[in-house]
């Protein structure tokens, strides 16, 4: 009989507050991921389930959120960070729901009483919601031992403690240097309930992320133009500075434009809305990462 | 004597759940919140002291109660209220304004009678916490 009741209870209590259907577009939405993804899971299930247990007057106190987000760059922080905080506005867990992205230049000021001021104004506006700080580490600068940095910490940490059903933050970077900086101040460490890492894609998660920009933007790649992705794809991973989604994002605007260059050289023929759409294969092959291809290859024979 | 100044004058003290609901109100207008104090309650007086910044851009009333809270513990002997500036074009002026915080016991006022020509007689009021120095008016 009670458990009926417990089981009626879920299903309605999943039911108003949509969540699952926020999971679901996320595991659509998102390629790859897939640890990120199971710790989100994890999350609203435990918030749900916590939601449940107020309800049968069991208590067991409001879960501590604050968030570290830990991966290279272009593996989807922020991404998720916004999700993040639909997701528990949907719980019921921030009244309002917005992120409010920040860095160090929004919370650290430049003389002696200009800090604290202005970590609490952006600590006021991320109120009732999610407050993001990119990369995090550099609020702290331990070879400057006067460094304004270590003020902000502080106000975080006293919010952080006392205000936990009013904000919730989450920290991001890189995750080596983020270690560090948890390292040096415990306090930062032993507040945060969750580390999420975000691990580097695969190349085929690449190409799918591909298609799904391309489908949102309308374009597709023809046939060739795929092969020749993926080879793209292959060199660029290899090359310094690859910023997983984002290059791929760079990189597709970057064939978009030389489509629209190549189209209008074809100026007196007629475009087809085909023509419109498509990205042939000379498009991603005229880009730089096969040409220093190229100049390496060539240099060793003129040398 | 009890002061009636701005919005919901004549209503007993919002609590601070009734705080809240109406900041929550003013920031969904897209109203700015800010907060002041005075020592000077007198009804002319309208330039009161701004306690920080004016807070603009807040999405939710726990802030404007952070810096609510950190008023009144560091002036619990002044007036204290909250304000909405509404910045549309047009208007640009406050659209509420609500006391928060009185000290108790409020000092009052005097109506002070003076006699001109004829035996004309004009009236001023005059709080009884202008009698001291400024910073001292509570002690």
């Amino acid at each position: 009989m009670t458990d009926t009741a417990a089981e009626l209870d879920l299903d309605g209590a999943l039911a108003e507050t949509r969540v699952e259907e926020l999971l679901t577009t996320l595991d659509t939405e998102l390629v790859g991921l897939v640890p990120v993804k199971t710790r989100i899971r994890e999350i609203a299930a435990l918030l749900l389930i916590e939601k449940l247990r107020a309800q049968a007057a069991l208590s067991a106190g409001p879960p501590s959120l604050h968030m570290s987000f830990t991966g290279n760059p272009g593996t989807g922080k922020t991404t998720v960070a916004l999700r993040m905080a639909e997701i528990l506005h949907r719980l019921g867990y921030v009244r309002k729901g917005h992120l409010v992205a920040v860095t160090r230049d929004d919370l650290v000021g430049q003389y002696i009483g200009h800090t604290a001021p202005k970590t609490k104004e952006v600590l006021k506006r991320a109120m009732g919601g999610v407050l993001f700080i990119d990369e995090a580490y550099f609020l702290y600068r331990p070879e400057n031992e006067r460094d304004y940095g270590q003020e902000a910490i502080e106000i975080l940490l006293q919010v952080m403690e006392n205000q936990r059903d009013d904000l919730v933050v989450i920290l991001a970077g890189y995750k080596d240097r983020m270690g560090r900086f948890f390292a040096s101040n415990p306090g930062m460490s032993s507040r945060i309930a969750h580390h999420v890492d975000f691990p580097d894609y695969a190349p085929e998660e690449l190409e799918a992320i591909a298609g799904l920009m391309l489908g949102s933007m309308q374009y597709r790649l023809s046939a060739d133009a795929e092969r020749a992705f993926a080879d793209y794809i292959a060199r660029r991973r290899s090359q310094p500075n690859f910023a997983n989604a984002r290059s791929i994002r760079n990189a597709l605007d970057r064939a978009r434009l030389r489509q629209a260059n190549r189209l209008v050289a074809r100026r007196g023929s007629t475009l087809s809305r085909d023509d419109l759409m498509t990205i042939e294969a000379d498009d991603i092959l005229i880009s730089r990462v096969f040409n220093e291809d190229a100049d390496e290859a060539r240099a060793p024979v003129g040398s | 004597m009890r002061l009636t100044q701005g919005t919901f004058s004549f209503l007993p003290d919002l609590t601070d759940d009734q705080i809240r609901a109406q900041i929550e109100y003013c920031l969904e207008q897209g109203w700015a919140m800010s907060i002041e104090y005075t020592d000077d309650p007198h009804p002319r007086n309208t330039y009161w002291e701004m306690h920080g910044n004016p807070m603009f851009d807040l999405h939710d009333a726990a802030g404007v109660m952070v810096e609510l809270v950190d008023a009144r513990a560091t002036f619990p002997r002044h007036y204290i209220k909250v304000n909405a500036f509404d910045s549309t074009k047009g208007i640009e002026s406050l659209r509420l304004s609500f006391i928060v915080h009185r000290p108790d016991p409020e000092p009052g006022f005097t109506l002070e009678r003076h006699e001109v020509e004829g035996r004309h007689i004009r009236y001023t009021v005059r709080s009884y916490a202008t009698d001291r120095p400024q910073g001292e008016r509570y002690p």
